[in-house]
């Protein structure tokens, strides 16, 4: 009983486990493209997390070169389109 | 079954209508000289931070990232508009950090029990995820690569949404 109670106060609920990270890791690589279709087994955590640094940081530069695309396109096109796709998009 | 499949209004949805609205309001700002390269840049700038903003909005303060985000470019835009007045803006890092720590367990950062290289690959590759996820610095391992699959999963719908506009303007 007693090492029960001293083992709770151990963890505290602070101590993670092997297997919550390993499910939260295959959830992460579920989203990324490259190694989606790859066995699951076959590729380590820390090559998931490296893959996933590399998925946002392109991801951010995406985000940057079309917000360039889009301050260029704003400089010649009209207000009017805005609405016009708003209304599109919202179907 | 799924609690993130919301019909009446879906994050897509949310961060499009949001991201639409601060759009016209840029494409108002313009001033007669729009297309000098400034003027570009100075935009774009808005652009980026309007897009961020709308999906940090979309998000609300559901997630530790999202909160962080909102929390820096308001204190962006609060320095930007008190540019002129001194104030102490060194402090605001630090309560930023007591402000997700608030909403975040205290617990102890606990590497993970494996052996070898991997373990020290895995270490590493966590610090630098901290450093690309908004308010990664003071998130625990396990909540880290919880916000990081958000984080991800909402990156690929800004992208999305602000791909489909980009096609719509150039055509």
């Amino acid at each position: 009983m007693s090492s029960r109670r001293s083992r709770s106060k151990q963890t505290g609920g602070s101590r993670i486990t092997d297997d919550q990270i390993n499910d939260l890791v295959t959830k992460l690589q579920q989203l990324l493209p490259e190694i989606r279709n790859r066995h699951s087994d076959k590729v380590s955590a820390a090559k998931v997390l490296q893959e996933t640094c590399n998925y946002i940081r392109s991801l951010h530069r995406e985000v940057d070169d079309l917000s360039e695309r889009l301050s260029e396109l704003l400089a010649t096109t009209d207000t009017a389109q805005a609405a016009i796709i708003r209304s599109l998009l919202m179907q | 079954m799924n609690p993130q499949h919301l019909n009446a209004s879906s994050l897509k949805s949310r961060f499009t209508r949001r991201f639409l609205r601060a759009l016209t309001k840029i494409n108002a700002q313009k001033p007669i000289s729009s297309s000098s390269p400034r003027e570009i840049f100075q935009r774009y700038g808005r652009i980026k931070a309007a897009a961020d903003k709308s999906m940090a909005n979309s998000v609300r303060s559901r997630r530790t990232w999202s909160r962080a985000m909102l929390w820096k470019l308001r204190s962006r835009s609060y320095r930007q508009a008190s540019s002129g007045r001194r104030s102490a803006v060194k402090t605001s890092t630090t309560t930023s950090h007591q402000a997700i720590r608030k909403k975040t367990n205290h617990e102890k950062e606990n590497k993970p029990t494996k052996t070898g290289e991997d373990q020290v690959g895995f270490v590493v590759q966590a610090d630098e995820l901290r450093e690309l996820v908004p308010g990664g610095e003071a998130m625990d391992l396990c909540n880290l690569l919880d916000e990081t699959a958000h984080y991800i999963k909402c990156l690929t719908t800004q992208v999305q949404v602000m791909k489909k506009i980009v096609d719509f303007y150039s055509l």
